[in-house]
């Protein structure tokens, strides 16, 4: 059972960026303009520490929360696809042209009792 | 009355050293009006060696800008609020199409308030003065007020004018010099506003580069030719920055969004009166600039014995908005500013109707008829939900408010203070025990009192949380561009006699 999830369009520009720039990390982003978005960065680009939860994999990409926004997040599945569109972030599609944006859905109960009652994330 | 699309240049340039000059790599990007998702034009997709350029030209300049005097300093500002004013309807215009906001909008609020600023500032650095304090008898404490010297700034594409006016008056007034990054979704008024201001500023005081955020905005964050970045968007960047910061022990500022509370207290509805009509309009400017505004009151709170009869009037208020071409005086709500944008904003609706919330105005796109079918619009939405579903937690940067009833002061601060964010907030009541002690309890850096969206030059502003720290605006904002030098100067003829 997986938390997050990566649809076939977006999976292709993971492993084109990864071509150019190596290993990567995904890292939700909260707040204005272009937050509520996946960033994605050269893995170690971002310090990351406990505050930070892993969500799960995607294409050898980790992807990450911060701990205070996963509390609000974490009764929902994530899965991370790609538009057209123009953010102002540091995230390395942009140049691209593309955008990841996250589409999200309610856990079902199998998977919110797998992933909120017998582990904590 | 209606507008039409402005014209443009085939491309621009950055505005580096008094001169627009082409990026280095000659690599531009195309530049599109969510009004229509037409061109605009092409503009720089610069590189590291662009900013390069551009900061070697602010330090080059640092050393006799920052020994101008005041006065000249601020006949400059005056000198820019003068050009936007005379030139405002061109700004306005060109602010809609990139931005997709609605004419009404730039004329009446963003390019004037972006003129006031300058003025604001100009003022500011005549009145105010450092300090000397006579320590003992012979020993005096002067404190100068000194720039910090080359300041990178990072502006975002809500209000593109208006936060470069936000962000330059400032810096500039206390003698720093400047790399301006716009965002790559909105370059087109301070491209505009260098063509018009080229001649104001000795060359190298002020300098615009595009391109984008992994390409020209790190390189620009993280170098050591600056010596303090400002920066406006949201957390994952935010975090990146102060962590370039701390390499190089830079100050920064931090204007990272919000997720708003506008709480309506019964007393609201005591009177069917001209207040009762100014607290509707109040929960109904979640839609102002399209949402798309770091204070957008998103979250809505009303006290439960009133729920039923206010919301009734602010949906039909909600529904009254006229939203269509941007470019018509008559149009309240336009385009939101790009397809990334459009899009979030549609999943997030799904999944506030997934969880549960329940659609009571919109909930979904608005297909405009001709051209402006392949804009993008959304329909103002309300969502009534209780504050731990998702679309009660995160900035959705859309026209979107969710509702939520309340029992007493204590539920209404409960579930206000109940956010990873503390930017702004309203606070709506005829109870001026409320009026006071409501405000004083919420977690956020504005609290707008039985008024909302008003951003005055004179009123400092900035986040409490996660909504970064630092304030905008505000004589207080001077000390954010400088140094404090303190001269310790003895008038003693005596030696300390310890040698």
């Amino acid at each position: 059972m997986q938390r997050v999830a990566i649809t076939e369009k977006a999976a292709e520009t993971v492993r084109l960026l990864q071509k150019k720039h190596g290993e990567l990390i995904f890292h939700q982003s909260g707040g204005c303009c272009d937050g509520s978005s996946p960033m994605i960065f050269e893995k170690d680009e971002m310090y990351l520490d406990e505050s930070d939860v892993l969500l799960g994999q995607l294409e050898n990409v980790n992807f990450y929360m911060n701990i205070d926004q996963f509390e609000y997040w974490k009764h929902t599945h994530l899965t991370i696809d790609i538009t057209e569109g123009r953010g102002s972030s540091f995230s390395l599609e942009i140049p691209l042209g593309l955008r990841f944006i996250v589409i999200s859905r309610l856990l079902t109960e199998d998977e919110n009792t797998f992933f909120n009652s017998s582990q904590k994330s | 009355m209606s507008y039409s699309k402005p014209q443009f240049k085939e491309k621009y340039h950055n505005f580096i050293n008094g001169k627009f000059v082409a990026p280095i790599a000659g690599d531009y990007f195309e530049n599109t009006s969510p009004v229509d998702n037409s061109l605009i034009a092409k503009y720089p997709r610069s590189q590291k060696e662009d900013v390069e350029l551009a900061l070697d030209a602010a330090n080059a300049a640092k050393d006799s800008w920052g020994y101008t005097a005041a006065a000249e300093r601020a006949a400059m500002l005056n000198k820019v609020a003068d050009i936007i004013e005379e030139n405002l309807e061109e700004f306005a215009l060109v602010e809609t199409c990139d931005n997709g906001k609605p004419i009404r909008e730039t004329l009446n609020a963003d390019i004037p308030l972006a003129v006031d600023h300058w003025r604001y500032f100009a003022a500011c650095i005549r009145a105010e003065e450092g300090s000397a304090t006579e320590l003992d008898a012979n020993t005096l404490s002067m404190n100068i007020k000194e720039p910090l010297g080359v300041v990178g700034q990072i502006i975002p594409w809500n209000f593109p004018l208006l936060m470069l006016s936000w962000k330059l008056p400032p810096a500039l007034a206390t003698g720093n010099c400047v790399v301006l990054k716009p965002a790559e979704q909105t370059p087109s008024t301070a491209t505009l506003l260098m063509e018009k201001i080229a001649d104001v500023f000795p060359p190298g005081v002020l300098n615009v580069v595009h391109g984008f955020g992994p390409e020209a905005g790190k390189p620009l964050a993280s170098s050591s030719k600056v010596d303090k970045v400002a920066f406006t968007g949201e957390t994952t960047t935010g975090q990146l920055i102060m962590q370039y910061a701390s390499k190089n022990l830079n100050p920064v500022t931090m204007e990272l969004g919000g997720k708003s509370p506008n709480v309506f207290f019964n007393s609201v509805m005591d009177e069917d009166d001209a207040y009762l009509d100014k607290a509707i309009e109040g929960a109904v400017l979640f839609a102002f600039n399209q949402g798309e505004v770091c204070t957008c009151p998103s979250r809505l709170l009303v006290q439960e014995d009133i729920y039923d009869a206010f919301m009734k009037r602010v949906i039909e208020r909600t529904n009254a908005i006229v939203q269509d071409n941007p470019y018509d005086t008559n149009t309240m709500v336009g385009a939101q500013a790009s397809n990334d944008q459009y899009e979030k904003i549609k999943s997030y609706l799904k999944i506030g109707v997934e969880e549960g919330a329940k659609v009571l105005a919109g909930g979904e796109a608005n297909v405009l008829d001709g051209d402006l079918a392949n804009g993008f619009y959304i329909k103002p939405t309300i969502l009534e939900g209780h504050n731990k579903m998702r679309v009660f937690q995160e900035e959705i940067f859309g026209p979107v408010v969710c509702v939520t009833k309340f029992k007493d002061e204590a539920e209404a601060l409960e579930i206000a203070n109940d956010t990873l964010y503390g930017l702004g907030a309203g606070v709506w009541t005829r109870d001026a025990h409320q009026l006071y002690q409501i405000p004083r309890a919420i977690k956020a850096g504005r609290v707008w009192v039985n008024c909302y969206h008003a951003y005055p030059a004179h009123a400092p502003f900035g986040g409490y949380k996660k909504s970064g720290f630092g304030r905008e605006n505000h004589v207080m904002m001077l000390n954010y561009y400088r140094q404090t030098k303190n001269m310790l100067i003895s008038y003693d003829k005596n030696k300390l006699g310890f040698f």
